[in-house]
């Protein structure tokens, strides 16, 4: 989103704005996109606490050392009960970790349900996430996928807006891989699950619950690698001030 | 300063007092309807009672999921625990003859139950599942009294807010708040899958509660004391769980 800001220059009488500066990313989205960057980064550490523990994934309701698991990680655990292979027992952390894990969701649920509302009414989702009809054709659509493998710098116009590729991205983020993981999240909750036994039910149960809620954590620690990548491709200093201070070059519009 | 700066100040001081006002309204209704844990100070404070808060709210009424006897777990899982103690082994030598569950605190009739009394009451089965926080479960049949009866017995106080459950273990106890005491499916466990309860899950007695994950089903259960105050109990942080690093509430 754009925003104009003017600023007088002092002494002067003139009501002519002396300086224009706009906004590559407004204040709300900046700010969402920071405070979900520390969540996600609590998360992602916590969550890897969590699931050393008893690194074993199986599907249906149950599942534990005496049943035969869907696969196993092969890694030590941070438990004696799981037999991993290992001659030694990691760190337990297990406590201060879930701790951790649950107020890092709630942050980021109610700071991406601002971010989600917000969207809505500010236009950046018409404007800057929804891909463009002209975007949707097969030739633009390809000119887009080709210039990706090809680790093409993006052009200059692309500082001011997103392309189609990124658009498509975020809104699968946004509304498919933000809802499936806290969905799964909550079909682990033995009291969740008590008051809406659908949201397990409808996974094939407890176990499988867990294992999706890996699946889909790994989907978002790869959109996470994917996006820092582009990040350096287009630019650090200048993507990272847009998204820190809101400021983008002047010479990179067109 | 220009006009819409001084707007957006007195607009920013306004919501901020608002907000702080709101909050505190919110932190005393919180309390007073029993949605704060004891362990809601540090710095976890916050996410812990959002989902405590939450979690009353939306599970009042809730029964926790049963299952049907095919799906029970076969073999059962005993999982690792610390060496029995003396004062256990002692029990265990004489057959668990001499067990008993002692109740005090907040009720009118004080006193205890052998394990042969308790059977005498109305005997209640559940098949459910037994989550542990590290990531496994298991599905059983659990056969006891619910202990709403025996807090019925032993007549609860109208302001009891908790009660507080002891293992013969040393430093092994808990409590859960009248919402969880009272649920139908919170049971004083003594039996497993048609027969009795074995040690390694628990027996002779066991608490089960079903809607939060197993280490709050705590084994060995000897001595229950009903409550209006945690404070008072170790360190005041509701159970040997925060005491340990983990939440008190464990429904999620």
């Amino acid at each position: 989103m754009r925003q104009t800001l003017t600023a007088s220059v002092p002494g002067s009488t003139s009501s002519v704005p002396a300086t224009t500066v706009t906004s590559r990313h407004s204040a709300l989205v900046r700010v969402t996109h920071w405070i979900t960057t520390l969540c996600f980064i609590a998360l992602l550490v916590t969550g890897v606490e969590i699931v050393i523990s008893h690194p074993r994934f199986y599907w249906g309701e149950t599942g534990n050392v005496l049943t035969t698991p869907l696969f196993k990680l092969p890694i030590a655990s941070s438990r004696a009960l799981v037999p991993t292979g290992y001659g030694y027992v990691l760190p337990d952390q297990n406590g201060w970790s879930r701790y951790l894990h649950f107020q890092a969701a709630w942050v980021a649920v109610l700071t991406g349900l601002l971010y989600v509302i917000s969207i809505f009414f500010t236009g950046h989702l018409r404007k800057n996430l929804l891909p463009r009809k002209s975007d949707l054709s097969l030739p633009a659509f390809s000119i887009q996928i080709v210039n990706h493998l090809r680790f093409k710098r993006p052009s200059a116009a692309e500082a001011w807006s997103y392309n189609v590729l990124q658009r498509l991205t975020y809104l699968f983020v946004i509304f498919v891989l933000f809802p499936l993981i806290i969905w799964t999240g909550l079909a682990m909750s033995p009291a969740f699950v008590s008051a809406f036994p659908l949201t397990v039910n409808l996974l094939g149960g407890q176990q499988s619950a867990r294992t999706l809620h890996f699946f889909v954590s790994l989907a978002l620690v790869f959109f996470l690698l994917v996006h820092i990548m582009m990040v350096f491709l287009a630019g650090f200093t200048s993507r990272m001030r847009a998204m820190i201070t809101g400021h983008a070059d002047h010479k990179e519009r067109t | 300063m220009s006009n819409f700066s001084r707007r957006k100040l007195i607009t920013t001081g306004v919501a901020a007092a608002a907000g702080v006002a709101g909050l505190g309204v919110a932190a005393r209704l919180a309390q007073k309807y029993g949605l704060v844990p004891p362990d809601h100070g540090g710095i976890y404070g916050l996410g812990e009672t959002l989902t405590y808060a939450s979690q009353r709210l939306l599970t009042r009424h809730s029964l926790a999921r049963e299952f049907s006897p095919s799906q029970i777990s076969m073999p059962p899982l005993a999982n690792e625990m610390a060496p029995p103690s003396d004062a256990f082994k002692r029990l265990q030598a004489a057959g668990f003859a001499d067990w008993r569950l002692s109740i005090d605190g907040l009720v009118d009739r004080p006193g205890s139950f052998s394990l042969a009394q308790l059977k005498s009451f109305p005997t209640r089965s559940q098949i459910t599942m037994v989550q542990c926080e590290e990531g496994w479960s298991y599905i059983a049949e659990w056969i006891g009294v619910p202990l709403s009866h025996v807090l019925d017995l032993v007549g609860t106080q109208p302001h009891a807010r908790y009660v507080v459950y002891f293992s013969i273990q040393p430093d092994w106890w808990d409590s859960m708040d009248m919402a969880d005491a009272l649920h139908p499916q919170t049971f004083l466990v003594y039996g497993m899958n048609g027969g009795e309860l074995p040690v390694g899950n628990g027996g002779p007695l066991r608490m089960r509660v079903p809607r939060q994950l197993g280490y709050k089903s705590v084994k060995f259960i000897t001595h229950l004391t009903v409550t209006d105050n945690l404070k008072t109990f170790g360190k005041g942080l509701g159970s040997a769980s925060p005491e340990g690093g983990y939440a008190w509430y464990a429904g999620i």
